[in-house]
């Protein structure tokens, strides 16, 4: 194992070969940001936010894809690399209906936080205001595609962790959009083992505890009536 | 000095931003010291005027009055403010726009959901026609300042009217000063 040693911001670090740009630049407490990584499951430089710039190449270059070399030079967040991660940002928010005030996870959400991190006050862009549809037919979870950026978490928690693969992609372009197993609803899924790891994957409130949003709460006074019914009656009625 | 001439108007949106207006409590004293408030729905006027200095925008253009408003506004304002969600992004009041166009919500809330006398309001002049798209503020004309939130807190309010008293531009940034939501 050799080490590498590069220039990040122009501070000068060393990294172990097999690290990405990413990994070197978190090791060394260089901020980049990120939206389609999640530690533990594998890269796929989707969402294009961890671009950064490389001397002696034009083209910009995936952090958590691009491996480290000697004596690479690197800038992360040039006058022109913010711009652009505005407005990839601003696309995901005019592509999809986030309406962070009717959503479960406004304040812990990432695709939120990046927003704020970019200064986006406004989206410049037109909104799209796609028909999309909500997927609640899971016992625990649900599925909220209007808030989906098909960052693809999901799918690699799902295939690279729990081994289950129930989640995939289908569609193409603005009809992209994840699926379970042959695109049919959550709950009639045969592999999905119920195992949430895809709930703690989303970046968004895309995909969700049931029960958490919004008028979701249930009471249940059928307990009350059988509880009083076991105790004066002796008898417990299931 | 000339008092800065202050107007707040209110399209579509639920009012709370204005119900947030008035959570700046005791600051509302320095501010009315400060300020001439020309137009809003806090008090009795029925013309927006000329030469306004600030404008706070509140809401977003979901029908013709809002989109004739929102131009005579412009027109006659130096600085507007889109004042929280539903004027920055559309927000609760765009949530009918997936559905296409305005006929299904009135045919939901006028006919399906009527309990007696279904019929869709049609009353030119008094009742304006909905658009189609609900848009934000800056879809329609320009906007020179947003104070996002749903409400925006007061805190915030306050950053961003305080530097404009003083003759300055505010600079919103950070978690809570541009947080949607």
């Amino acid at each position: 194992m050799t080490v590498k040693t590069l220039t990040i911001n122009g501070q000068l670090i060393s990294a172990r070969e097999d690290e990405t740009v990413l990994e070197a630049a978190r090791d060394a407490g260089i901020h980049i940001p990120t939206l389609c990584y999640l530690e533990g499951v594998s890269e796929v430089g989707a969402c294009r936010l961890c671009l950064v710039e490389i001397a002696g190449s034009n083209k910009l270059q995936p952090a958590c894809v691009t491996k480290v070399a000697e004596g690479m030079e690197i800038q992360t967040n040039s006058e022109r690399l913010q711009k652009y991660r505005r407005t990839i940002v601003e696309m995901l928010f005019a592509e999809g209906n986030h309406i962070c005030s009717v959503c479960v996870a406004n304040g812990n959400c990432e695709l939120q936080d990046l927003a704020i991190e970019m200064g986006m006050d406004h989206v410049r862009l037109d909104y799209h205001f796609p028909d999309r549809k909500v997927d609640v037919s899971h016992d625990r979870f649900g599925i909220d595609h209007n808030r989906c950026v098909l960052c693809t978490r999901c799918v690699r928690v799902c295939d690279e962790i729990e081994g289950a693969h129930t989640w995939d992609m289908a569609g193409r372009g603005t009809n992209s959009h994840v699926i379970t197993d042959l695109n049919q609803p959550w709950g009639t899924s045969q592999t999905c083992t119920s195992c949430g790891k895809c709930v703690n994957a989303c970046p968004t409130g895309a995909i969700f505890y049931k029960g958490s949003s919004i008028g979701e709460m249930k009471h249940d006074r059928a307990k009350l009536d059988f509880l009083v019914t076991a105790r004066e009656k002796q008898q417990w009625n299931f | 000095m000339t008092r800065l001439k202050l107007a707040t108007v209110w399209l579509g949106g639920c009012s709370g931003c204005h119900m947030s207006f008035l959570d700046l409590d005791e600051w509302l004293f320095d501010l009315a010291a400060q300020v001439d408030l020309v137009y809003s729905p806090f008090m009795d006027t029925k013309e927006y005027p000329e030469g306004v200095d600030v404008v706070l925008i509140e809401g977003a253009i979901a029908n013709e009055e809002h989109l004739h408003m929102i131009k005579t506004v412009r027109e006659r304002s130096q600085i507007l403010i889109s004042f929280g969600d539903c004027a920055v992004t559309g927000n609760v009041t765009a949530l009918r726009n997936p559905l296409g166009s305005a006929e299904p919500v009135l045919q939901r809330c006028y006919i399906e959901a009527a309990d007696i006398h279904p019929q869709i309001p049609q009353e030119p002049g008094i009742v304006p026609q909905l658009l189609d798209r609900v848009t934000p503020v800056h879809a329609v004309v320009p906007v020179d300042i947003y104070l996002p939130g749903c409400p925006p807190s007061a805190t915030r309010i306050k950053a961003a009217l305080e530097p404009i008293l003083h003759g300055e531009t505010p600079q919103l940034a950070g978690r809570e000063f541009i947080k949607f939501g």
